[in-house]
């Protein structure tokens, strides 16, 4: 599987891999919400780069974007709960240390011991000229169910997140009969409705 | 892979230099049209090269317990995801790199700045930049889906997410007399994400200067030009992507881009400067009840047509 890859994209792949276990290892010694933020963010970059230098540019830059929006809107929301608002308070990321530390041990030694005795499929077809086509037409294609699945189930996930953790409903912003011309919002949106 | 790219065509170096010396152009362009605008005079038009000087030779201030690392990683992210940006963009009718996911590269770069700003306004460890950082990221929240759904119907029309295909798909008619709505929106968003224009709220006069406003000598000059350079890139890609790219008649084709990207330029800070700045909690319930839906009626629009075989 390596024979397929130059010396470059090789080195690349482990520089990287390096560089993102070192990242995440900053996540848990950095004492700034902030800072442990934009580490996991530098550690998800870094995987983006392996998926770069393995010629795969659209699940790279895919990567890339969804996770610098995530961390960013995740920085805001963490800082807030973890820190004062303004971020002035230390804190750390480490909680549980003996439950974790066994978690992550465990994960490890299940992810080595499978990567190593699992007997991987060579590829016998010569290598697509485009891999962002090929990526969308599995998806749309033969795994068409189980993305429609997934893409359903995280919706209802979200609208579900949202809905718990609101605390204002409908008969908050339109009264008990629903019968308000205007919302009731403590924040005025920008339409004028 | 139909086409050179340039760095194909020049050597790896002169063609990243030459895309830096674009970029920097454009960045430039940018910054002596925003002021010739703003104060009439054409004498304006060198202002910026004499602030940029300026602001190379001033000495840094400093505020109290600033998270110096984050800081300077912010300010120096800002214009060098620009210039990432600018990669995908077609100079001279080739981009730096070609992938088969160019658009989704110039959304990433433009994404990867929702981290570069919001440490810019963290990194002093000051109210006001904190506030201007927050305000971007509610800004991002509300520009964000509309802009990718843009940039995404322009490559289905295409049929290709690679820069110069969409271009050479705009061979018989422009992709903006079927896509105005997208070209619009992608414009829009460009001045949203360079925080510009009546976006500028994340750098607004009411908070000092926002996420600017602890910032001096070269850290400023950073980020100044970083938005600068992004509001060209993306003149640039709007001229490639809707515009037709370097198709005209007589004149060469790098000629008609850059025609078509000056123009671009002019008419959004002409309107952008005439134009008051959003309150950013304003911009959240527009982005999601107006602009989504109108962004996916005009996927959907496209989409029709590429079935019916209308860019055929």
């Amino acid at each position: 599987m390596l024979s397929d890859l130059s010396g470059w994209a090789i080195t690349a792949v482990a520089v990287l891999g390096v560089l993102s276990v070192a990242a995440g290892v900053a996540v848990f010694v950095v004492d700034s919400m902030a800072r442990a933020t934009f580490a996991l963010l530098a550690s998800f970059l870094a995987v983006a780069g392996i998926l770069l230098a393995l010629d795969l540019v659209y699940l790279a830059v895919v990567t890339a974007l969804m996770m610098t929006i995530e961390m960013a809107i995740m920085a805001v929301f963490m800082i807030m709960f973890m820190m004062n608002p303004a971020g002035l308070m230390p804190m750390t990321m480490v909680h549980n240390a003996k439950g974790s530390a066994g978690t992550g041990a465990g994960a490890f030694v299940v992810l080595v011991v499978g990567i190593w005795t699992i007997d991987w499929p060579t590829r016998d077809t010569s290598r697509p000229a485009d891999s962002t086509r090929q990526l969308g037409e599995a998806i749309m294609g033969s795994h068409m169910l189980v993305m429609l699945v997934i893409g359903v189930g995280l919706f209802a996930t979200i609208l579900a997140g949202t809905v718990l953790a609101t605390a204002r409903g409908r008969y908050d912003r339109f009264g008990a009969g629903l019968t308000a011309q205007r919302p009731d919002d403590p924040v005025p949106g920008g339409l004028p409705r | 892979m139909p086409e050179q790219t340039l760095a194909e065509a020049w050597g790896l170096a002169r063609a990243v230099l030459g895309v830096v010396g674009v970029g920097l152009v454009l960045g430039l362009v940018v910054a002596a049209v925003d002021r010739v605008v703003v104060f009439g005079a054409s004498g304006a038009a060198v202002e910026p090269i004499r602030s940029s000087a300026r602001l190379l030779v001033e000495q840094r201030r400093t505020t109290l317990a600033p998270d110096r690392l984050l800081w300077r990683i912010g300010c120096v992210a800002v214009p060098t995801l620009a210039l990432l940006s600018l990669a995908v963009v077609p100079v001279a009718g080739r981009t730096l790199w070609s992938t088969s996911a160019d658009l989704v590269w110039f959304n990433a770069m433009e994404a990867l700045l929702w981290a570069a700003v919001w440490l810019v306004g963290w990194g002093p460890n000051a109210v006001h930049a904190l506030t201007g950082g927050y305000r971007f990221l509610a800004q991002g929240l509300a520009y964000e889906l509309p802009l990718m759904f843009a940039l995404i119907t322009a490559g289905l029309a295409a049929g290709s997410l690679r820069t110069t295909d969409v271009v050479a798909a705009q061979e018989s008619l422009w992709f903006v007399v079927t896509m105005p709505v997208a070209f619009v929106v992608f414009v829009a968003s460009a001045a949203a994400f360079a925080f510009w224009g009546p976006f500028a709220a994340p750098a607004a006069a009411d908070i000092a200067g926002g996420v600017t406003s602890e910032l001096s000598g070269v850290d400023r000059l950073l980020v100044e030009a970083g938005r600068a350079v992004f509001l060209g890139a993306s003149a640039a890609m709007a001229a490639a992507l809707f515009l037709g790219g370097d198709s005209g008649p007589w004149l060469p084709g790098p000629l008609w881009h850059l025609l078509k990207t000056l123009a671009v330029v002019a008419a959004l800070v002409w309107v952008g400067r005439r134009m008051p700045v959003l309150r950013p909690d304003r911009t959240v319930e527009v982005g999601w009840m107006v602009l989504v839906p109108l962004t996916l009626l005009q996927a959907l629009v496209v989409a029709v047509l590429v079935l019916n075989g209308f860019y055929a």
